[in-house]
């Protein structure tokens, strides 16, 4: 119930749906118990007592009370579902955008499926029991309570036996239950399971090709394929166990019926238009005990759903704008960091040690290190995608902290490894810092990322869509549209973020230039694995274990004979023994 | 933003229906997948016709004879002896309905299985050129979804169709027989709640159609703003994504809202059909007891039979449904079944397993497209055992060549020898099994470091899967890891470096012990020192072997036995690195572009 208290803001505002649903809903139920009672009156005061005018009023108003309770069955459902799918709304509004301000340290842990699949079946399966599954329990205690009432009028010895036969079916249908909803449950497991085994199968295509493994992936397939069957069959066996039982229970109540209202309506007190009516109130008691289990698995699964949700909702928001934060606009790109040392959460390693250097604007800074060295890190602060542990990062003189975050990040533009780009066309791809550009504004970016030309011969040209994930690009192309994208922003300050790594030599060259372009005015900070990418920079931070290990420019960094040197020679030994040759 | 740019933020590929025009050839092909079940079939049918006669027999107990025979005469033997019936057909019942559920089910799953694992074995031997233009999720989709879709229609649809088909019949002609002019009267109901479930449903299942084509656009905008959250941040596009979200999230409501309507003004309908029967049968049956044409049990009957119409008819509406989607999905599904794989295995290829790995190309000429040419009448000569560097621009034709070595298509004209044997005289896996690929982005499926080994010769031994890492130097980083080689990894995991894949991938690939290897060298970025350990790990790896190498790294081209400069489909020049340096050609200019970069 907390769950469902903790939730209150997302459905409590569209109550009067939900009232007026149930308001209807006692009608329906209502009406519904009404057809014996015709059927009884029909039998027993028109024909038995030949009581013949009778008749075409009971038609009459067995057709009016139906209209009645067709009418109040179309508000009791549609006012449920306007209830759920409002609900619906606000849920995925609120969770929507809880999800554009999670901090990167949300994100680093969370995977897109998981993630997906609450902001899917999750926020359906909450819906599902406020729309649906309360009505429903609902619904069933009062159409027993109803068929009841009506079978004590009839015949009070009857209604034991339907009575005695109801706890019978419910000790079945939850034995049912038990065992099925597990079943349920491993047939989801074993699905995703054979999902992952295709999706990997067809992602890594081209190794399965290039070692043959065609027939082996055939068996390890199969494994699934069948996996899943049997979890399917085993699921309908408890099915095929459980539900001709539970039919048979209720079967067996109408064979007491037969046997006992027999006698009572033969030696007895118990009219035949009573007899008859009996036989449909049995089914309407048995019917809803034989769904009881699924309904109150809907209880169950929009508990457990509203636990995800509320997961996601109650995610704190740690990077947030302080009070006294101030708009500045642009800002002039001097970056310094003081003794600035970081932790990832939840890593007992250093990201960051004791770290303090000073960048005018217009600076190019490149950095070196290996893999975890704290290269990323130190760009990720300056955006404060997180926040130090220990010491200052400022920009300007000021702390980032004392910045909008809206106004540091517009003044800062990324180029990432990896190129995102959206589902979106080029056009809007470029502008998607800055949505208002013009289009001249546009091509004059691509121009300057060197991405107009291949632009160009596409046939839509700035126009065309790129497919999700932007299929259909080479990863040079993206990255240069990537760079556009930078550039339009026009940012004071730029990290390049291994942007090159993903591209051939060739490639490289080119993009090099168009860096070249990119960086002129602002702050530049290049994260980079290869010495050419970083050579020309202003000052080289070379990063060991979270530390500053060496700075300086290339050529004192070469003259240290440090790590840089050591990679220098790495990367060079070839260029040096072949310069060596042409000497000669 | 206006409003107009902001709902074109983003764009989505419309989902391509989600249901078909019916279409007896694919019903026929699909009910193909139900054959092997024959007997079964037979069974199930059998039983389904044993409950559905139970059914129907069980009002004609109860109206009929406990009512116009039993009670009518005070006959309290024969209502017991009636009870006693209905007990034992119910008994009876209850076991044929179990074996129907069973059994439907099991004919169902072994079709779907069947579908399934025809699909995925036949996409296993498609070639290069239909992975080329699908992204994996499009495949995944027929594979997974697209076979779901059928799963109702193979379990419950058919079989249960056919028993609503008899049930219905069954009634009318028991009601007929009860009573001729009672039945007539009834069944006035019959064509309004068959104009319901076909011409109304039809105009609600629309409405959700509308309801899930925009829910998928809404999903598509949720899954990619996850993956793209960092961008997002990066340029503060916060706002502008939430407004674009909420027209998606309106658009989507307001279908819903729709959909909702028009599914509950469904409910009225039905109600009054029922209510509409049901007063004509209190009405004229009545009138029929009266006059005494009819007892009241059978008026009794008619009550019950009414009442079991709906039920069917209801049902027959949405195997329809079903049918529907069915036929979207089998479309798709066919579709890749009938995509013949471009390179095709000779049935009585060459099986040869001592190959010297010795490469031919005579006057080889390639095209992807017709109009995009990728190599120009080539010949080339590659001595076994040799390294060969391929170097020249994107789009030069050195991936061109490595795809044809390994056959992941055939050339337009010309033709390749492997040790003197043209390469469509082998048998394709034995050709692949000899020619491995090193890919760039090495693949790591999800399982224990050992198991991507092991994959390259999935009968290896523990000892030959360490033996391999060892010779490779992967031992280093593996045995540092917390489980070592059982740790567990994943494709887009984290516990793996760049570097640390490519060694995984050379391990893999010598456990795979092929002649020829074709190395497509990372161009991504690994950290210096990781690089120099894979340096020596090529050495190991290519030693002994026939190696067709796409270059990026000048210390990695200058080792080559010959070195090949293509531009655009055509060879520049070849030779050693000496060789071609003296000729201060094409290579030249491209070694002293990266010197030049280096000092100035």
């Amino acid at each position: 119930m907390q769950i469902f208290k903790a939730l209150r803001q997302y459905y409590w505002p569209y109550r009067r749906y939900f009232l007026g649903s149930i308001f209807f809903l006692v009608f329906v139920t209502g009406f519904t118990v009404v057809y014996p009672i015709f059927l009884q009156l029909a039998i027993d005061e028109g024909i038995v007592n030949q009581n013949y005018d009778l008749i075409p009023m009971l038609a009459i108003g067995f057709i009016i009370v139906m209209m009645f309770k067709g009418l109040a069955a179309f508000f009791h459902q549609y006012w449920g579902d306007v209830f759920g799918i409002k609900t619906v709304y606000e849920l995925r509004k609120a969770l929507y955008e809880k999800l554009q301000y999670l901090p990167f340290r949300y994100y680093d842990n969370a995977r897109t499926g998981d993630l997906m699949s609450r902001l899917t079946a999750d926020v359906e399966g909450f819906r599902f029991f406020l729309s649906f599954g309360f009505a429903q329990l609902f619904n069933f205690v009062m159409i027993i309570v109803f068929s009841l009432i009506v079978m004590f009028y009839y015949s009070p010895q009857l209604a034991l036996i339907t009575l005695f036969m109801m706890p019978i079916l419910a000790l079945t249908v939850q034995r049912f239950d038990k065992f099925v909803h597990p079943a349920f449950k491993e047939i989801r497991i074993s699905m995703a399971s054979l999902n992952t085994r295709v999706q990997e199968n067809v992602s890594g295509m081209n190794t399965v090709k290039s070692l043959s493994k065609e027939e082996f992936e055939k068996d390890r397939f199969d494994e699934k394929n069948s996996h899943y069957r049997d979890r399917y069959l085993y699921t309908s066996g408890i099915w095929s166990k459980y539900f001709p039982v539970m039919e048979f229970i209720g079967n067996v109540a109408v064979v007491l019926l037969l046997a006992y209202g027999g006698y009572l309506a033969i030696y007895g007190t118990l009219t035949p238009g009573a007899f008859v009516a009996f036989f449909s109130l049995v089914w309407y008691i048995m019917g809803p005990l034989m769904n009881l289990g699924f309904i109150i698995n809907t209880f169950s699964q929009s508990k457990a759903s509203g636990e995800r949700l509320l997961e996601v909702l109650n995610e704190p928001e740690d990077i947030k704008n302080h009070d006294t934060a101030i708009n500045a606009g642009r800002l002039t790109g001097d970056v310094s960091f003081e003794d600035v040392s970081f932790y990832y959460p939840n890593e007992e390693k250093p990201a960051l040690q004791h770290v303090s250097f000073q960048v005018k604007h217009g600076e190019t800074i490149g950095l070196m290190g290996q893999t975890g060295a704290g290269k990323s890190s130190v760009t990720q602060l300056i955006a404060r995608f997180y926040e130090a542990t220990h010491g200052q990062v400022k920009i300007d003189g000021k702390a980032v902290q004392e910045y909008t975050i809206k106004t540091l990040r517009e003044n800062i533009g990324f180029v990432l490894q990896e190129p995102f780009l959206f589902s979106s066309s080029i056009r809007d791809n470029i502008s998607y810092g800055r949505p208002e550009a013009e289009l001249e504004e546009i091509v004059e970016a691509a121009k300057r990322a060197d991405a107009h030309e291949f632009i160009e011969a596409l046939p839509s040209g700035y126009d065309t869509v790129l497919g999700e994930r932007g299929m259909g690009l080479s990863g040079g192309q993206k990255q240069r549209i990537s760079i556009a994208r930078a550039l339009l922003v026009n940012p004071s300050i730029l990290i390049l973020d291994d942007a090159t790594s993903a591209v051939d030599m060739q490639t490289e060259v080119k993009i090099q230039k168009a860096f070249r372009e990119l960086m002129k005015g602002r702050t530049t900070f290049i994260i980079a694995h290869r010495i050419s990418s970083v050579q020309h920079a202003d000052q080289i931070f070379v990063l060991e274990n979270g530390k500053m290990k060496e700075r300086g420019k290339h050529s004192e960094l070469l003259k240290e004979g440090g790590m840089y040197k050591r990679i220098y020679d790495i990367q060079y030994q070839d260029l040096q023994t072949i310069q060596e040759e042409s000497i000669r | 933003m206006p409003t107009t740019r902001v709902m074109e933020r983003f764009r989505y590929s419309q989902d391509t229906a989600i249901e078909k025009p019916f279409n007896w050839e694919k019903l026929a092909r699909l009910l193909h997948y139900m054959k092997e079940s024959g007997s079964l079939i037979v069974k199930a049918i059998v039983a389904m016709l044993i409950t559905t006669t139970v059914r129907l027999i069980v009002p004609l107990i109860i109206g009929q004879w406990a009512l116009d025979f039993a009670l009518a005469n005070e006959d309290y033997e024969l209502m017991l002896q009636l009870a006693v019936l209905a007990l034992f057909l119910y008994i009876f019942s209850l076991f044929a309905n179990r074996l129907r559920i069973k059994w439907t089910n099991e004919i169902g799953q072994n079709a779907i299985h069947a579908l399934r694992k025809q699909l995925f074995n036949h996409i296993q031997g498609l070639s290069n050129r239909f992975f080329d233009n699908r992204s994996a999720g499009s495949i995944l989709v027929r594979v997974v979804n697209d076979v779901n879709a059928l799963q109702e229609l193979f379990t419950n649809g058919i079989i249960n169709m056919l028993m609503d088909i008899i049930m219905l019949i069954s009634i009318v002609i028991i009601l007929f027989t009860l009573s001729p002019p009672l039945a007539l009267a009834v069944l006035i109901v019959l064509p309004i709640m068959f104009f319901i479930s076909t011409k109304l449903r039809r105009n609600i299942r629309r409405s959700w159609q509308t309801v899930r084509i925009r829910q998928s656009k809404l999903n598509s905008h949720l899954n990619e703003s996850i993956q793209g959250v960092r961008v997002t941040q990066s340029f503060s596009q916060e706002e502008n994504n939430m407004s674009f979200f909420r027209g998606v999230n309106k658009e989507n409501y307001d279908a819903w809202d729709e959909a909702s309507k028009k599914s509950a003004v469904f409910r009225p309908f039905v109600e009054m059909a029922n209510a509409l029967g049901s007063a004509v049968l209190i009405w004229y049956g009545a009138y029929l007891v009266m006059t005494g044409s009819i007892g009241f049990g059978v008026l009794v009957s008619f009550a019950f039979f009414l009442g079991m119409f709906w039920e069917p008819i209801s049902r027959l509406g949405q195997v329809y449904n079903q049918l529907l989607v069915a036929m979207a999905s089998s479309e798709r599904i066919f579709e890749f079944l009938d995509e013949e794989p471009n390179v095709k295995s000779k049935h009585d290829g060459n099986e040869a397993t001592n190959l010297k790995g010795e490469i031919q190309f005579e006057a080889v000429t390639f095209a992807y497209d017709e109009s995009r040419k990728a190599l120009n009448r080539i010949s080339l000569s590659i001595p076994k055992g040799q390294t060969i560097a391929l170097v020249g621009h994107t789009g030069s034709g050195k991936s061109t060549i490595a795809n044809l070595i390994s056959r992941y298509y055939d050339p337009t004209d010309g033709r390749i020898m492997l040790d003197g044997i043209d390469l469509k005289d082998y048998k394709l896996h034995r050709l692949r099994e000899e020619v491995s690929t090193v890919l760039q982005d090495t693949f790591i499926f999800s399982g224990t470091i050992r198991e991507n080994i092991r994959f390259g010769k999935p009968n290896a031994t523990d000892e030959e899967v360490e033996q391999a890492a060892k010779a490779i130097g992967a031992n280093h980083f593996i045995e540092k890891l917390q489980n070592g080689y059982e740790t567990e990894v994943e494709e887009r995991g984290n516990v793996l470096s760049v570097g640390e894949r490519q060694l995984l991938s050379f391990a893999r690939t010598l456990l795979a012990d092929p002649k020829i290897i074709i190395l497509d060298e990372a161009t991504a970025s690994i950290d210096t020192e990781t690089e120099v350990k894979i340096q020596q790990a090529l050495k190991t790896l290519l030693h002994g072997r026939t190696s067709i190498m796409i270059a990026h790294r000048l210390s990695t081209i200058r080792e080559a036995d010959n070195i090949i400069v293509l531009e655009q489909g055509n060879v520049l020049e070849n030779g050693n690195h000496e060789q071609l340096m003296k000729r201060e050609g094409k290579y030249y200019d491209l070694v002293m572009s990266q010197f030049k970069a280096l000092t100035v």
